[in-house]
């Protein structure tokens, strides 16, 4: 398997993907921001967590992304969801 | 010239069976129909379950040649108002077929007839699709069907509000009735929208519950799509009386509004207002509502909207309101939602008993109403409104009244 994601590299990507998609600059979504602060409503969240199963190639349960609220919650939604594929991929069949 | 309008027909195919006598004793019995979704793979999707008439098949209702032009939301509507017109016992004469409307509502049109002509282009990479995919899919093709079935000349229309097609179909003809603009009107909604291409739009959207929906519960996790139609015959009181008809209830008032505010997040403020209006036009004090057949989506969201819209409304008399949602039974059918929802309110206004919120399991108080949960309810309730609250901040309310 690939070398797992750094933790820089998961928060850049994850950044990048909210600032594409919700059309802001790069450098203005950063670690510590709420959602709010973002300006990301109900409808933004659902488009981002889209963007965010395509670009990982996971797939994030709605229960989950329920309680998510800021740039922090969400790369550590996505680590945890890497680190169980990656486990997956290595279980024996 | 304002007539009273009184409710002389209703039909109704849904998750329940086939015809209104199937939805209104699942409903009067409190079962919720949602059952495992049949109609498309199994694990194709993060939502096990719908609520889907069950082994429904178009050779029972129509000949190989005509179910072949009506996709199965037409055919829905169809058999909807073959019921309704039947029970009213209206022959229709020439000169009535002239003065006849027939409103419906719908959301999605043919969206299993769209799907199969995608999949035939992009998938099996055939490079045309069926001639009579237009015709099929087109969103006024129910409306345009029970045009024919009774040979019906007058204004025939749909309505796509999305959740609230028919709730603004069934007040539209409402108005055209009581006005004196059509002598008659079949007005209801149908809808067909269990199909893999529309259901992976729902899914991706977050709002379908993966198990069950319990409106008003703390743990409610989302709606669940349901299919189906129902119908409505409506035509002036004096004429209902005149001929001898059974009346079914009247319908009081309408109103409607607008949220200008978000494309899917609902807005109290909206809601309230289309109530008021109703209120209004029926010329009843919020006091004389006895039940609210509510939205009731089970999302989060809604509820927590509705209720607080329903306490703004209410006021105190909120406390006594009986406010009850039938979609944890019939699923949210979206453009034959509210046409359902007018069944369940002309059936429980009937009977003297509240259809409950099925699947509730423990109160929030941010939907702090009596949601009569999980128990039908016996009470005399005279009046009563239906409400609708769409996708893009549409709002529509309907009021009932009982009539003996």
């Amino acid at each position: 398997m690939s070398a797992e994601l750094t933790s820089q590299d998961l928060i850049s990507r994850v950044t990048g993907v909210i600032a594409k998609t919700q059309k802001i600059p790069p450098e203005s979504v950063t670690i510590g921001k709420t959602f709010e602060e973002l300006k990301i409503d109900s409808l933004d969240g659902i488009n981002i967590l889209f963007a965010l199963e395509g670009e990982f190639d996971i797939d994030i349960p709605d229960d989950a992304a329920r309680q998510i609220r800021t740039v922090r919650e969400m790369v550590e939604g996505i680590e945890k969801l890497l680190a169980a594929k990656a486990q997956a991929a290595r279980a024996p069949e | 010239m304002m007539r009273r309008v009184a409710v002389t027909g209703i039909g109704a195919i849904s998750a329940f069976g086939e015809t209104y006598a199937d939805l209104w004793n699942g409903l009067a019995a409190g079962q919720s129909a949602i059952r495992k979704l049949t109609l498309v793979p199994e694990g194709a999707l993060r939502f096990p379950n719908a609520a889907e008439v069950p082994g429904y098949d178009p050779s029972r209702h129509f000949e190989d040649k005509e179910a072949q032009l009506l996709d199965r939301f037409a055919q829905f509507a169809a058999v909807a108002a073959r019921e309704a017109v039947r029970a009213s016992g209206i022959q229709f004469s020439l000169e009535l077929k002239e003065r006849t409307a027939i409103v419906l509502g719908a959301s999605g049109g043919g969206k299993s007839t769209e799907d199969e002509g995608f999949h035939t282009l992009y998938a099996l990479q055939q490079p045309r699709v069926s001639p009579l995919t237009i015709a099929r899919a087109m969103g006024n093709a129910g409306a345009s069907r029970v045009s024919f079935e009774f040979g019906i000349t007058g204004p025939v229309f749909t309505i796509s509000t999305a959740c609230s097609s028919a709730n603004h179909a069934i007040g539209q003809a409402f108005r055209m009735v009581r006005s004196g603009e059509a002598e008659v009107a079949i007005a209801g909604g149908s809808e067909a929208p269990l199909s893999m291409g529309f259901l992976k739009a729902w899914e991706a959207m977050r709002v379908v519950s993966p198990d069950t929906c319990r409106p008003f519960s703390r743990d409610r996790r989302g709606l669940i799509l349901g299919e189906g139609a129902a119908v409505l015959v409506l035509e002036p009181l004096d004429r209902a009386r005149a001929r001898g008809a059974a009346i079914l209830g009247e319908i009081a008032g309408f109103g409607m509004s607008s949220d200008a505010h978000h494309i899917t997040q609902p807005s109290a403020q909206g809601a309230a207002r289309a109530m008021r209006a109703a209120l209004a036009d029926a010329q009843l004090p919020p006091g004389e509502i006895g039940y609210v057949n509510a939205h009731g989506t089970g999302t989060q969201a809604n509820d927590a909207t509705e209720t607080e819209a329903i306490r703004a409304v209410f006021g105190s008399h909120a406390g006594r309101l009986l406010a009850s949602s039938t979609k944890s039974m019939h699923g949210h059918a979206l453009g034959a939602a509210g046409a359902l929802e007018a069944a369940a309110t002309l059936g429980a206004l009937r009977a003297g008993l509240i259809p409950p919120t099925a699947n509730f399991t423990c109160p929030d108080p941010a939907c702090d109403l009596d949601v009569v949960p999980n128990t039908p309810r016996a009470a005399e309730i005279e009046s009563a409104i239906s409400n609708s609250f769409a996708f893009g901040g549409l709002n529509a309310v309907v009021v009932f009244r009982r009539l003996s």
